[in-house]
C-alpha cells in the first residue's frame, strides 16, 4: 500500500480517538456548565473525576495529528494553519483556557470565588473550543487552492471558513461531543439520581446531533459540494451511513432502557462511523480541491521511517493506553477516595 | 510593531512561557520519586506528604505545560508556514517521537497523580520513574528538531523540492545531542534551585523544620549536582558553536576583530554603530581556550562576516553573559552547601546560606531564558541556519499584533494565577498561623513575575530564623508544630 494513504489513514484514526476521548472531556465541560440546582456541586464532581485523570493523555491525539500532517503533508499543513490562522488561533486560546481553568479549579486548596471562577472558565472555554475545532475541520473541505505567484494557498483569511458549512460542522461536532460525554457519564455516576439526571441529558443531545447533522448536510449543499457528493453516491456511502444510522438507534434505545454500557458503546461506534465517513468523504483531498493526499506526500524515504516508528511506538503505546483505562474505568473505585487529587 | 516582528515576538513569548513548565516536568518527577522511594525504604510519614505535596504543585505546572505546548505545536504552522512547509518532513522524527513521549507522560502522570490508591506502592513508583524518563526524552527530542534549525544536516534538496532525507541523520544533526544535554541538566539544575529556594524560605519562616529540611536536601542534592554538570555540557555546546557557527560564538562574546589566542570578555556592552564592545573585563586566551581547547587557535569576529548575516549582537552577547553568571552563582553555591553538607554541619540550621539559596531560586530560570535567547537570536537572521530566513519563512498573515497581544494578556493572567495558586498550595498544608491564604493570594497578585519563594522570603527573613537554630532528630514534633498532613494527603499511607 502506499506509504501516504496509510499515513492518511493514522492521522484519520488518531482523529477518530480523539472524538472518542477528549471530545468526550469538552462535552463533560459543556455540561458542567449546566449543572443547577441542589445537586450542581455533586454533578461538577463526577464530571471533574472522569476528566481528571485522562485529559492530558487524550489530548496528545490532536497533537499527533497536527505533527502528522506536518509531517507526511507539510505544503496542507502549511496551507491550513494559513488560512485558517484566525479560527486555529481562537480554538487553542479555548484549549489553553480549558485545561488551565480545570487544572487551577482542582488545585485550589481553597475552595473560594477564585475556584468557582475557573471552574466556569472550564466550562464556557468547553462549550467554544469544539466549535471552533468544528469550524475548521469544515473548513478545509471547499475554497483551498494554491496561488499560482506564491505557491501559498490563495486567501484573504477570511473566506474558507466565514460561512455557513464550517458553523455548521462546528456545532454538529459540540452536539457530537456533548452527546458522547453524558452517554459516558450515565455509565460513571454511581448515584441513580445522577444516572437518570445524565441519561435525560443523552437523549436531548442525542436529538440534537442529528438536527445538527442535518443542518451540516444540507450546508454541505453550498459550502462543500466534493463532500455532500461523497457522503450520496459513493458505493460506500450506503452501507456508511446505515451504519451509523444503526448505531444510533441502539445507543439511544440502550439509554431509554437503561442498558449503560451497551449504549457506551453503540455512542462510540457512532462517533467513530460519524468521523470516519467525514475522512472518507474527504479523500482524495486533505483540503479540497487543491492539495491531495498524493500531491502533497512527503517523499517515501520520510514516510516510511515515520510509519515503522508509528508501528513500533503503538506496540507500545496500546497495552498502556488500556493500563490506564482500566485502572481509572474499569476498576471500581477504592472506597473513601477523595474527588481525585 | 511589524508582522514579522510580531511573529517573532510571539514565538519568543510562547516558548519563554512554555520553557518554564516543560523544565518542571522534566525535572520534578526526579524530585516526587527520590521522596516516595525514600518514604517506602525509611518508612517516614514526612517524606510521603513530601512526594504528595510536590506532585500537587507539578500537577499545575504539568497541565499548564501541556497547553502550552500545544499552542506551540500549532504556532510553528501558524506563523511559519514556509519553514513548515520546507522543513516538516525532515524533521519528522523527533517529533513523531516526541508525540509518543509525550503520550507516555502524560499516561504516568494520570496514574501518578491520582493512582496512589488504585495501583500497588511499586507501580506507582515506575509511574514515576516512567514520567522521568518519557519527560526527559520529549525535551531530548525537541531540541534535537531546534538543533536541526542550527545545523541543518541529513536531506538534499534540488530546486526547492526535497529529494532525498536521512530522517537519521537529520535528527542527530550536530547539535542535537550536547544541545539536549546542556537542556537536561540545565533542567535538573534549575528546577533543583527553584525547589530549594521555597523549602529554604519556608524554613526561614520557621515553618515546620523537619518536613523542610528533608526537601531542602532532596532538592538542592539534586539541583546542586547538576549546578556543576550544567557548566560542563554547556562547554560542550560552545565547542559545537565555535565549529559549525561562528559567528554566533563571535556575537555570543561580543568579540569584533579576528583574533588568535583571543580573551574571553566578562561583561561589556557591545556597540554595534562602532563596532566595538566596551566596559568588558578581559581574560587572555580564555575564549580560545574554552572555544577550542588551544590558547592561541584563531577565533572568527563579526566584523569578518557581512552585515546582514548578523544576528542582533548586544542581545546575543548580554544574554550568553547572563546565562554564565547564573551558571557560575550556583556552582559557587552548590560547591558551599557540598562542602557544609560533608563539614555535617546542617544548612537548615544556618540562615545565611538559606537567605542566599532563596536569592538563588530563579537563577536557573533565568539561565535558561537566556541561554535560549543566545541560541535562537543568535541563530538569526537565519530561521534554518544558511538555508531559509526568518523573514522568508513569516505568514502572509496580516495583523499579526492582535494575536501576539491576545496571547500576551492570556499568558499573563496564567501566570499569576500559578504563582498564587502554588503559594496556597505551599501554604495550605502548614499548620498555624504563619500566612492567612487571603493575604498569601493578594501579596502574590502584586509580585507577578517574582517567585513564590523570592516574595516570601523577602517578609519572612527575620521572623522564624532564631527557631531553626536546634538541629536535629527531634523533627518537627520539637518545634511545637503538629505534624498532621492534611487529610487528603494521607491516604497512601
Ligand atoms: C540552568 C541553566 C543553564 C546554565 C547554568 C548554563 N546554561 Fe547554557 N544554555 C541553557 C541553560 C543553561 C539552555 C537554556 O538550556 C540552552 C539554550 C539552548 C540549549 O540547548 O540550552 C543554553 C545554551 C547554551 C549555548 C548555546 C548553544 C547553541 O546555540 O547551540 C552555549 C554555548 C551555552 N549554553 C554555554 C553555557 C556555558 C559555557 C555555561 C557555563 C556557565 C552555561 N551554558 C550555563
Ligand atoms: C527546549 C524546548 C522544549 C522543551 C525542553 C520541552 C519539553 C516539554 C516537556 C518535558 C513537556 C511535558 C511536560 C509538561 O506537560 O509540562 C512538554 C509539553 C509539550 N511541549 Fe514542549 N518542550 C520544548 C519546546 C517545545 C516546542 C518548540 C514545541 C512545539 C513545537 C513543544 C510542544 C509541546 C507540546 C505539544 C506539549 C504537550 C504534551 C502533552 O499534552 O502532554 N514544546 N514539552
Ligand atoms: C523552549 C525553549 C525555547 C526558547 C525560550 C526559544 C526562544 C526563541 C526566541 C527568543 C525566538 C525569537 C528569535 C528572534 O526572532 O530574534 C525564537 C524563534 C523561534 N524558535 Fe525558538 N526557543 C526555544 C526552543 C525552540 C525549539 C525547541 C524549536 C523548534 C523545534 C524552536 C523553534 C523556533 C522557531 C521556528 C522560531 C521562529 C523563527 C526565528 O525567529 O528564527 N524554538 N525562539
Amino acid at each position: 500500500m502506499a506509504p501516504e494513504l496509510l499515513l492518511a489513514g493514522v492521522i484519520a484514526t488518531a482523529l477518530v480517538l480523539y472524538t472518542l476521548t477528549a471530545g468526550a472531556d469538552f462535552g463533560g465541560g459543556v455540561w458542567a456548565l449546566f449543572a443547577r440546582g441542589p445537586r450542581a456541586e455533586d454533578e461538577r464532581r463526577v464530571i471533574g473525576r472522569a476528566i481528571a485523570p485522562i485529559w492530558e493523555a487524550n489530548h496528545v491525539w490532536l497533537i499527533l495529528v497536527i505533527v502528522l500532517l506536518f509531517v507526511g503533508f507539510p505544503r496542507a499543513f502549511a496551507a491550513i494553519t494559513t488560512a485558517l490562522h484566525i479560527p486555529l488561533t481562537l480554538m487553542l486560546m479555548g484549549v489553553v483556557l480549558r485545561g488551565s481553568a480545570f487544572t487551577f479549579n482542582a488545585y485550589d486548596p481553597k475552595r473560594g470565588d477564585g475556584a468557582r471562577r475557573w471552574s466556569r472558565v472550564f466550562a464556557v472555554s468547553s462549550l467554544l473550543t469544539p466549535v471552533a475545532l468544528g469550524v475548521t475541520l469544515g473548513a478545509v473541505s471547499g475554497g483551498f487552492v494554491p496561488d499560482p505567484a506564491t505557491g501559498l494557498v490563495g486567501t484573504d483569511f477570511l473566506r474558507q471558513w466565514l460561512g455557513p458549512y464550517p458553523f455548521a460542522v462546528g456545532l454538529f461536532t459540540l452536539a457530537l461531543f456533548v452527546f458522547l460525554a453524558a452517554v459516558y457519564l450515565v455509565d460513571e455516576a454511581e448515584d441513580p439520581e445522577l444516572k437518570a439526571l445524565f441519561r435525560r441529558r443523552a437523549l436531548v443531545s442525542g436529538g440534537l446531533c442529528g438536527v445538527t447533522a442535518l443542518l451540516a448536510y444540507v450546508a454541505a449543499e453550498g459550502g462543500a459540494p466534493q463532500i455532500r457528493e461523497g457522503l450520496q453516491g459513493s458505493s460506500w456511502a450506503l452501507p456508511l451511513h446505515l451504519a451509523t444510522g444503526l448505531a444510533a438507534v441502539v445507543a439511544l434505545g440502550a439509554l431509554w432502557t437503561a442498558r449503560d454500557r451497551l449504549a457506551k458503546l453503540a455512542a462510540m461506534a457512532q462517533g467513530a462511523l460519524i468521523v470516519a465517513g467525514w475522512c472518507f468523504a474527504q479523500y482524495p483531498y486533505i483540503a479540497v480541491p487543491g492539495y491531495t493526499i498524493v500531491g502533497e506526500a512527503a517523499p517515501p524515504d520520510v514516510l516510511w521511517p515515520v510509519l515503522i516508528a508509528l508501528a513500533l511506538g503503538a506496540v507500545l503505546l496500546v497495552p498502556t493506553l488500556a493500563y490506564l483505562f482500566v485502572v481509572f474505568k474499569v476498576r471500581p473505585a477504592p472506597a473513601g477516595e477523595d474527588d481525585g487529587h | 510593531m511589524t508582522d514579522l516582528f510580531a511573529a517573532r515576538a510571539q514565538m519568543a513569548f510562547s516558548l519563554g512561557f512554555h520553557i518554564i513548565f516543560a523544565v518542571v516536568g522534566v525535572a520534578m518527577p526526579l524530585l516526587m520519586v527520590i521522596a516516595e522511594h525514600l518514604y517506602r525504604r525509611s518508612g517516614d510519614p514526612e517524606y510521603l506528604e513530601l512526594a504528595k505535596r510536590w506532585s500537587k504543585g507539578a500537577a499545575i505546572m504539568f497541565a499548564v505545560g501541556a497547553v502550552s505546548g500545544t499552542v506551540l505545536s500549532f504556532e510553528l504552522g501558524l506563523l511559519w508556514p514556509t519553514f513548515m512547509a520546507y522543513a516538516g518532513p525532515i524533521i519528522g522524527m523527533p517529533f513523531s517521537l516526541e508525540g509518543f513521549a509525550f503520550f507516555f507522560e502524560a499516561i504516568f502522570l494520570g496514574i501518578y497523580l491520582y493512582g496512589w490508591e488504585r495501583v500497588g506502592p511499586r507501580a506507582h513508583l515506575a509511574a514515576g520513574v516512567l514520567v522521568l524518563l518519557s519527560g526527559s526524552a520529549s525535551a531530548l527530542f525537541v531540541v534535537c528538531a531546534n538543533g536541526w534549525m542550527n545545523t541543518p544536516a541529513g536531506y538534499s534538496m534540488v530546486g526547492g523540492e526535497l529529494v532525498s532525507v536521512d530522517l537519521w541523520a537529520a535528527m542527530w544533526n550536530p547539535a542535537a545531542l550536547v544541545e539536549g544535554l546542556h537542556m537536561l541538566t540545565a533542567s535538573f539544575a534549575a528546577v533543583g534551585f527553584a525547589v530549594a529556594g521555597i523549602h529554604a524560605a519556608m524554613l526561614l519562616r520557621g515553618a515546620r523544620r523537619s518536613f523542610h529540611s528533608r526537601a531542602l536536601a532532596i532538592a538542592l542534592s539534586v539541583g546542586g549536582v547538576f549546578a556543576f554538570l550544567s557548566p560542563l555540557t554547556g562547554d560542550l555546546a560552545a565547542q559545537q558553536v565555535a565549529e559549525l557557527q561562528p559567528l554566533k560564538l563571535a556575537a555570543m562574546e561580543g568579540l569584533w576583530e579576528d583574533e588568535a589566542g583571543a580573551p574571553l570578555l566578562i561583561g561589556g556592552l557591545p556597540d554595534e554603530e562602532a563596532e566595538v564592545t566596551r566596559y568588558g573585563i578581559e581574560l587572555p586566551y580564555a575564549l580560545s581556550l574554552l572555544a577550542t581547547h588551544d590558547p592561541h587557535a584563531e577565533i572568527r569576529g563579526i566584523k569578518s562576516f557581512p552585515a546582514e548575516e548578523r544576528p542582533p549582537i548586544a542581545v546575543t552577547h548580554i544574554a550568553f553573559q547572563i546565562m554564565v553568571a547564573c551558571g557560575t552563582a550556583m556552582m559557587l553555591l552548590a560547591g558551599f552547601a557540598g562542602i557544609q553538607a560533608l563539614r555535617r554541619r546542617p544548612i537548615a540550621a544556618q540562615p545565611r546560606l538559606l537567605r542566599a539559596l532563596v536569592l538563588a531560586s530563579p537563577l536557573g530560570v533565568i539561565a535558561i531564558e537566556a541561554g535560549w535567547t543566545v541560541t535562537e537570536v543568535g541563530r538569526q537572521p537565519w530561521i534554518i541556519y544558511g538555508v531559509m530566513r526568518t523573514a522568508e519563512a513569516v505568514t502572509p498573515m496580516p495583523g499579526l499584533i492582535v494575536p501576539f497581544t491576545g496571547f500576551m494578556v492570556l499568558y499573563g493572567v496564567l501566570g499569576i494565577a500559578v504563582v498564587v495558586l502554588l503559594r496556597r498550595q505551599v501554604f495550605a498544608a502548614e499548620p498555624g498561623p504563619l500566612v492567612p491564604p487571603e493575604a498569601a493570594g493578594e501579596a502574590a497578585g502584586k509580585a507577578a513575575g517574582a517567585t513564590a519563594g523570592e516574595a516570601a522570603a523577602v517578609r519572612g527573613t527575620d521572623r522564624g530564623t532564631d527557631r531553626g537554630t536546634d538541629q536535629g532528630t527531634a523533627r518537627g514534633a520539637a518545634d511545637g508544630v503538629l505534624r498532621q498532613p492534611s487529610s487528603e494527603v494521607d491516604h497512601g499511607a
